[in-house]
């Protein structure tokens, strides 16, 4: 289980979060849906330690992020898997070094090993045969994918999703809404998703979060019936 | 932030990013792929800016000392010359303009991009994982491109008295040898090695740095040069201090 505990960040006068408090219990996904530019990805950042909050905490299991060291947030870390808005593939790697890397610098497993985990993960997201590509001659739902399978190496407890269908086609953002639901079924992983698409959130979310002017808000029933 | 803040939050970047626990089975590759890119990439620059310092040096040695002292000298100064000085110093700042700045644009791209966050984030630390590789890589580098710069030097030097200023070879080469000093060479390639520190955590420092976008990709990898180069002469005056003052 996550617990954000009364978490604010602000940018010099600009206040980004403000107070957020919220959990997302184990199996779950939560949906946090905001307008662009409301601090979505920043409050991802935040709950891992990227950023530096000004008051708040959050818990992963237990585990406070701001009473760790640096090695224990490490390892707070290995058990998240994050799939960015910009999925931020190495650019100097082809698709199945993006994807093993977390494999050969946190695990033991032979050459073999690591090779048939990652077609393992390429046949998850619908990407087999693409292990040699470069992440310059994929499209941007293909590279999403690939992060979705670098995201998923470690066999994560958590997955977050900054913005995952953000700047896809329709086919595309079925393709993965769909795989977010799949991975949810098999993995049986919770995990946070930030979206500004209502779509997606009705979609994948158990439940909805509004992040609008610092504040969190649940939506409840007859709100998510409202935008529906 | 003031001069000193500066000097001392570089020299923390460069001992987080080489006093820290690594294995040399997992970066290895990455040591390997930084020699080839500093070493190697580097080599035909190094070659062409050697041969016209060894060029140089014999023509105004020549034209100093032509007549008033015996030839055989102008072989042990171009010699002592290239060694301490020219050879380690303009290997350095070619190795400055050429890597500080592709190191620097690399690492600032990756950090705009987001590809820091993600090392981050996937508990690799990017300190082991982006800075060390490319320091190491450079302190094997560049004394190798400095030995070799400094090869090519003399032997260009005394290709161009034995055939254009009649200096036989064997007096070039008594003049060179009989005033070779080690301290000299190892002199020289000890003030390489800390240029090479200075080169690579110029361009992984300023890199790191790097917030918002291109421009700042391009500002940081123009600062990463200047204060290599900086640091290069700074250092060159400290070292020959204590090996040759």
């Amino acid at each position: 289980m996550i617990e954000i505990r009364n978490l604010s960040k602000r940018f010099d006068s600009l206040v980004v979060l403000d107070g957020v408090s919220f959990q997302v219990n184990d199996a779950s996904l939560v949906v946090v849906l905001g307008p662009s530019g409301t601090g979505k990805s920043v409050l991802l950042k935040s709950m891992l330690g990227l950023l530096q909050v000004d008051s708040g905490d959050v818990v992963f299991d237990g585990k406070s992020i701001q009473a760790s060291t640096e090695k224990d947030i490490y390892a707070i870390r290995k058990k998240v898997g994050f799939v960015f808005q910009g999925t931020a593939l190495f650019d100097s790697m082809n698709v199945a070094d993006n994807i093993a890397l977390p494999l050969r610098e946190h695990t033991n497993l032979s050459s073999k090993d690591i090779k048939e985990r990652l077609c393992g993960l390429l046949e998850v997201v619908g990407m087999a045969g693409k292990a040699n590509l470069y992440p310059q001659s994929l499209s941007g739902g293909m590279k999403r994918l690939v992060a979705v399978a670098r995201a998923l190496a470690l066999n994560p407890k958590y997955l977050f999703y900054d913005e995952p269908t953000t700047g896809l086609d329709p086919i595309m953002t079925d393709r993965v809404v769909g795989l977010i639901q799949n991975l949810k079924k098999s993995h049986a992983s919770s995990g946070i998703v930030v979206t500004h698409d209502l779509e997606t959130a009705r979609a994948v979310g158990d439940e909805i979060f509004m992040l609008k002017n610092g504040r969190i808000n649940k939506l409840t029933k007859i709100e998510k019936e409202l935008y529906d | 932030m003031n001069l000193f803040s500066a000097i001392g939050e570089f020299f923390y970047f460069f001992s987080r990013s080489v006093f820290i626990p690594w294995r040399l089975r997992e970066t290895r590759y990455r040591i390997l792929r930084q020699v080839y890119e500093v070493g190697i990439n580097s080599l035909p620059i190094i070659l062409i800016i050697a041969a016209f310092v060894g060029l140089v040096s014999i023509v105004q040695t020549s034209y100093q000392v032509a007549g008033s002292m015996p030839r055989y000298i102008i072989g042990a100064t171009v010699g002592r010359m290239v060694m301490i000085e020219l050879g380690p110093i303009l290997t350095a700042l070619m190795v400055s303009g050429r890597c500080a700045s592709s190191m620097a644009a690399e690492i600032g791209t990756m950090r705009v991009t987001e590809q820091i966050d993600a090392l981050e984030i996937m508990a690799i630390d990017p300190y082991r994982f982006l800075n060390l590789p490319r320091i190491i890589g450079t302190f094997i580098a560049l004394p190798v491109l400095t030995v070799i710069a400094e090869l090519d030097a003399l032997l260009l030097s005394g290709a161009y008295a034995h055939f254009f200023l009649g200096i036989p070879f064997g007096v070039f080469n008594y003049g060179l040898t009989h005033f070779f000093y080690a301290r000299d060479f190892f002199g020289g390639l000890a003030k390489s090695l800390f240029f090479s520190l200075v080169i690579a955590t110029s361009g992984c420092y300023f890199g790191f740095k790097v917030r918002g976008g291109a421009r700042e990709v391009g500002r940081a990898a123009t600062l990463a040069v200047v204060t290599a180069s900086i640091l290069v002469l700074v250092l060159d005056f400290l070292v020959a201090l204590v090996i040759f003052g």
